[in-house]
């Protein structure tokens, strides 16, 4: 019988993870840093008209792009003169399961259908639950979403407990799960004794099925204003969002589009902390994952992570949780678009955005999430309240993360912060010093690094020289 | 006594939560923090019950999907109960028209 404690299924990862998605990342691997990026993206077989027929398949894709002209009209009459740029949103939500995900979802069910697989696994407390779900259903595959969900307490997540229910609503078994890392030690369990296929976040299924959103975002703009979108304002988590909608921007020719990175910024609390749990608000679009994912991408559940978000970023973006509920608040009564709060983190950057830019540019927000008890503003605030954390109208400069949310008086307040990309850069050089010495990096490390924080050789180089 | 004793029995079929630990304090993963390193980890979910059960006993239930589970029956008819929340009033100036 096998050892099922949890250094032995730790110990068993690599042929786990090689049974549960059928690619070997030995065939790609160079180094302990390079590998071949683009030629594993380019061997999951699926060209972007495939992606498109397979999500049509679905109930995928194709959604609304709306211009946001209120809340435009409120950014202009504090913005400088000339200043105030287009904000235009991309209805998400209209997908099946209500978020971007299932754009992820709906390949990663193909495939394991295809393969023959009887079922699909996936950890993951977010909106890709339900969207795994969903699209399992649709494929008549089962489906298991392993969750973080609950505290030593018992006392779960608003927004978490909503993702339980709405996965087994879609007819997924649910596995929830208290505070800990170990949720990898469980979806390694649960792959290897179902044999049924891994839908990581991080395969190249993952983020092959995001490109048609960037394509999708440069093909209604141009029809529309007859020219590319001047900033695409993205929700950072793990990175997949970024990367595939700016891969497929770039793939529509998109190359003066600046790709910008939000998430919101709960600086100080601590991932894996079983009293910090509840004390977030936002339970993805957080610092938590955004700056460590950015930084070293592979630290996931695959070998090597496909979404890989500094190879595609221009700048950084920092909101706070008081910020994202004031923007959100706003969605509703000046646009009538009731939609959940963390796929209103870029909105809110792109408020910032917009009144930095000119009228005539355009700054478009790529993602909406459904909305429902648990998964709402207003239940965040008053479960907030309910664990001790001070909620108050005022400047959203005085929000600490865990301590207080301060909601912004007036919009013209909502200004967030940027981040130091080179400090993000150097950051991810110093990972992958840690991965392998920089005495041993070899033109093909080199190379590598350079793609993946788009920088080039030299400045690799004297960066590399300072660690 | 027989006959209340029967009362406590949940029947077969009953659509349940049990709950599971997963990893005891002292297997847990290197690193964490105190205060989650001093919880078990703990697994719950719902199915049916595999035969007549009571609760606190271990019991086997069946998921949606047709897989068997291990644990203690926790609670019968597990519902939804997360909603909207107390109405917050600080959101309710954002966006008015007075």
């Amino acid at each position: 019988m096998k050892d099922m404690s949890y250094q032995a299924v730790m110990g068993r990862r690599n042929e786990i993870m090689k049974a549960s998605l059928g690619i070997d990342f030995s065939d790609y691997i160079q180094s302990p840093i390079a590998f071949d990026y683009e030629r594993m993206m380019r061997e999951t077989g699926y060209g972007l008209e495939d992606i498109v027929r397979i999500q049509a398949e679905t109930k995928v894709g194709n959604t609304p792009l709306f211009e946001l002209t209120r809340l435009t009209e409120a950014v202009r009459e504090f913005a400088g003169p000339g200043k105030g740029a287009r904000i235009l949103v991309k209805d998400e939500a209209a997908n099946a399961g209500g978020s971007f995900k299932a754009r992820r979802a709906a390949i990663s069910a193909f495939e394991a259908k295809k393969r023959g697989y009887a079922g699909l696994v996936a950890a993951t407390s977010g909106n890709y639950g339900a969207a795994v779900a969903s699209q399992a259903a649709m494929r008549c595959l089962k489906c298991i979403i392993v969750q973080e969900v609950f505290d030593s307490r018992g006392v779960g997540q608003p927004e978490i407990l909503e993702k339980s229910r709405a996965c087994e609503a879609y007819g997924a078994e649910v596995q929830r799960l208290s505070v800990g890392p170990e949720l990898f030690f469980q979806l390694l369990l649960t792959l290897e004794t179902t044999g049924f296929f891994n839908a990581s976040l991080y395969t190249p299924f993952g983020i092959k099925g995001v490109e048609t959103l960037g394509v999708e975002v440069a093909e209604q703009v141009r029809a529309r204003y007859g020219k590319d979108p001047d900033a695409v304002v993205i929700t950072h988590a793990g990175g997949g969002n970024l990367t595939g909608t700016a891969r497929g921007l770039l793939s529509a020719g998109c190359d003066n589009t600046r790709i910008v990175a939000c998430s919101v910024d709960l600086g100080g609390l601590h991932m894996a902390s079983d009293t910090d749990f509840n004390r977030k608000s936002f339970t993805t679009g957080h610092t938590g994952f955004g700056v460590p994912f950015a930084t070293w991408p592979d630290r996931v559940d695959v070998p090597r992570n496909a979404a890989r978000s500094l190879r595609y970023m221009d700048e950084y973006q920092l909101v706070t949780q008081g910020e994202v509920f004031y923007v959100t608040e706003l969605l509703a009564k000046l646009e009538g678009l009731e939609r959940g709060p963390a796929g209103n983190t870029s909105l809110t950057a792109a408020v910032t955005l917009a009144r930095n830019l000119d009228r005539d540019q355009i700054v478009v927000v790529q993602e909406t999430e459904y909305t429902g008890a648990g998964k709402h503003h207003n239940r965040q605030l008053s479960f907030a309240r309910e664990n001790g954390i001070e909620v108050r109208v005022g400047d959203p400069r005085e929000n600490v993360p865990g301590k207080a949310i301060v909601i912004p008086e007036r919009l013209d307040q909502v200004r967030g912060s940027v981040q130091d990309m080179d400090k993000l850069r150097l950051s991810y050089l110093r990972n992958a010093a840690k991965a392998l010495p920089v005495a041993q990096w070899s033109d093909a490390d080199r190379a590598f690094l350079a793609a993946d924080i788009k920088k080039d050789l030299d400045w690799v180089a004297s960066a590399a020289a300072h660690i | 006594m027989r006959r209340e004793h029967r009362m406590n029995v949940i029947p077969k079929g009953t659509w349940v939560e049990i709950e599971r630990v997963l990893l005891r304090p002292e297997d847990r993963a290197p690193n964490l923090p105190e205060e989650t390193r001093s919880c078990p980890y703990v697994l719950r979910i719902s199915g049916f019950l595999q035969e007549d059960g009571e609760m606190g006993a271990e019991v086997t239930v069946t998921s949606l999907i047709g897989h068997a589970h291990r644990g203690v029956l926790k609670v019968v008819n597990p519902s939804y109960t997360h909603s909207f929340g107390a109405t917050v009033p600080e959101l309710l100036h954002i966006g008015g028209r007075p």
